[in-house]
């Protein structure tokens, strides 16, 4: 999946810096007007990545995001340092949240993140090691009814 | 003949190519080519913005001159409530609409009346309302541009009751024609309007075929005769007047006028396109879903902040929040009758009579392969330029000017630096290098 027709970018995510949070998912939403992709699409690739850099933003230290465009797929692929999700299935219970009172003070922490990021995405996959950081791997097809293989 | 219409003029004989319109542009919608401005327009909102910026007054609304109402057997103003702001404390809706009737028309409606119906008719709306939140106002025409060109993905959200001077406008025609005995044709409905972009949304509406408006004109450009029609002008008791006023609607010219008569427990008021934009980005995110209705306005403080208006921002919003302090101490509520809305509600009256349809960007191609490729020459062909957004080139920042290019509408010698041959990687350490100005140039479509 490399190539003349693969768009890639990453971006850095700095834990804790609420000043800067939004960015990188506000990049890839003007990426992907820039490309013509469906509205609904888009909305879909924003509400998903906001809530995962925001996720880096609360809980790591740092992050990188990656964002890979083909002619089929909208693919993401997040890896942070932090501290790790021991209980991935636990994690993602709606309403299941570890938001500290000043997070949910900004309207975060309503133990939607995880869920909210898959219920946007065609593929979704995730993995932590407590105390070095957490992986995801999302992917949002382009055209709804083709659903190819990754 | 082009695809959109604007409300907006480039004047070339007077443009000095001077670029402070470019630069103010919030949609990046002017080049300088040639030493002239010119309008991109696809992604021109009408906002206006340049037409302040202008140096040399090179950039001019269209609005109808004055002379344009003798095409009409009978006239009505309808002016936006931001023209009761524009004169001293003293001066009440009723003696304004007495002196509009001096100087040239045969009759003037208060909108506010309409626009306390349509409160009511959006509280309704808003109770049953089971989609997707936040629903926008789609007062402002600039806001339902901005949408429809930046946010696609949000038209839905724009509230599909009408705007109170297209219903005032239906109404106060049909209503005179039967008085009359004329045809709806020969009443000539003017709105008399705090910025340019009301006359884009007469002229092609967003979502219907034709607007009910007849023309618009400009506050600053009747205030001058309206001010002396109004000596003439005999004053009612201060009492009287106050109680003409409709509460609900005076707060309309203002921001939070709309929001303030909604009783929501969620809502939001918005004006200035930067904090708007940041806004939007917000509701793109599925952020603000616990808001039910947002007000936004182009114009900082709202309609009384339009560039066609006279008076000073703060003092203009000054006097509404006065005159609505002054009507809530007094006791005097003069609403329209919630019944009487209700019921029209019901029979559609205050709906939109079409889609808002979206008009997105054009792509950097229609190919997606093709997009990814030109985006992949834009980010290499950015790194190389000087990134310091000079303009020199005609392009409001290099960005623009890298995506330009790549869509063929500049050529790369243009960037004079790059042309200049300086290598700025010495004047600001740190950066990164540049690849040399006679090496292959990363792309040349």
């Amino acid at each position: 999946m490399s190539g003349e027709n693969v768009l890639s970018q990453s971006f850095e995510i700095i834990g804790g810096n609420f000043g800067r949070a939004g960015k990188a998912s506000t990049t890839v939403k003007d990426i992907l007007k820039e490309l013509g992709i469906d509205p609904s699409i888009i909305r879909r690739t924003a509400i998903a990545t906001y809530e995962a850099e925001m996720n880096v933003v609360m809980y790591a230290e740092k992050g990188e995001m990656t964002l890979r465009v083909t002619p089929e797929m909208v693919h993401l692929h997040l890896q942070d340092q932090g501290p790790g999700i021991p209980d991935i299935k636990l994690a993602m219970k709606e309403g299941y949240s570890t938001a500290t009172p000043e997070m949910r003070e900004m309207g975060f922490g309503a133990g939607m993140g995880l869920p909210n990021i898959k219920k946007n995405s065609d593929l979704f996959e995730i993995s932590s090691e407590v105390g070095k950081g957490t992986r995801l791997e999302i992917v949002i097809y382009l055209n709804p009814k083709v659903k190819a293989n990754p | 003949m082009s695809l959109y219409s604007h409300s907006i003029q480039i004047n070339t004989d007077r443009c000095a190519g001077r670029m402070r319109c470019m630069r103010t542009c919030p949609t990046q919608a002017i080049r300088v080519r040639s030493g002239k401005a010119l309008m991109l327009e696809e992604k021109c909102i009408d906002c206006g913005e340049c037409i302040t910026a202008c140096p040399n007054g090179a950039i001019v609304p269209l609005t109808n001159p004055f002379g344009e109402l003798t095409k009409f057997r009978h006239t009505i103003a309808i002016p936006s409530p931001a023209l009761y702001a524009q004169f001293g404390r003293e001066i009440l809706p009723d003696k304004i609409l007495n002196g509009l009737k001096k100087i040239g028309f045969d009759d003037a409606f208060d909108q506010a009346l309409t626009c306390g119906e349509i409160s009511f008719a959006i509280q309704e709306y808003i109770r049953d309302y089971k989609g997707p939140k936040p629903l926008i106002s789609n007062t402002c025409p600039v806001i339902v541009r901005l949408i429809q060109v930046r946010y696609p993905d949000l038209v839905d959200l724009l509230i599909p009751i009408d705007n109170p001077r297209e219903i005032a406008a239906r109404e106060i025609k049909k209503k005179k024609a039967r008085q009359y005995g004329l045809n709806e044709k020969d009443i000539g409905a003017f709105y008399l309007t705090p910025c340019p972009s009301k006359m884009i949304s007469i002229k092609q509406p967003a979502e219907k075929g034709k607007s009910h408006l007849d023309g618009a004109i400009a506050i600053s450009d009747i205030y001058g005769p309206l001010l002396s029609a109004m000596e003439a002008v005999a004053n009612e008791s201060y009492r009287k007047s106050l109680e003409n006023i409709c509460i609900l609607g005076i707060g309309w010219a203002m921001v939070g006028g709309i929001c303030r008569t909604l009783r929501l427990r969620n809502s939001l008021s918005v004006s200035g396109l930067t904090d708007i934009i940041k806004v939007f980005d917000d509701i793109e995110r599925g952020k603000l879903r616990n808001i039910d209705y947002i007000e936004a306005y182009s114009c900082l403080q709202g309609c009384v902040g339009g560039s066609l208006t006279v008076e000073n921002v703060y003092i203009s919003y000054n006097k509404i929040l006065k005159l609505i302090e002054t009507l809530e101490f007094e006791k005097i509520k003069a609403c329209p009758d919630i019944r009487e809305v209700r019921k029209r509600y019901q029979e559609k009256y205050f709906f939109m009579e079409g889609k808002i349809e979206v008009r997105p960007l054009k792509p950097l191609d229609d190919d997606l392969t093709r997009a990814i490729a030109k985006r992949k020459q834009k980010d290499d062909l950015y790194e190389t330029l000087p990134k310091i957004d000079c303009g020199a080139c005609g392009s409001p920042t290099c960005l623009t000017f890298a995506e330009d290019v790549v869509k063929g509408e500049a050529k790369l010698a243009d960037c004079v630096i790059k042309s200049a041959g300086q290598e700025l990687s010495a004047a600001a350490p740190g950066r990164k290098s540049r690849i040399p100005l006679k090496g292959k140039e990363p792309c040349n479509l």
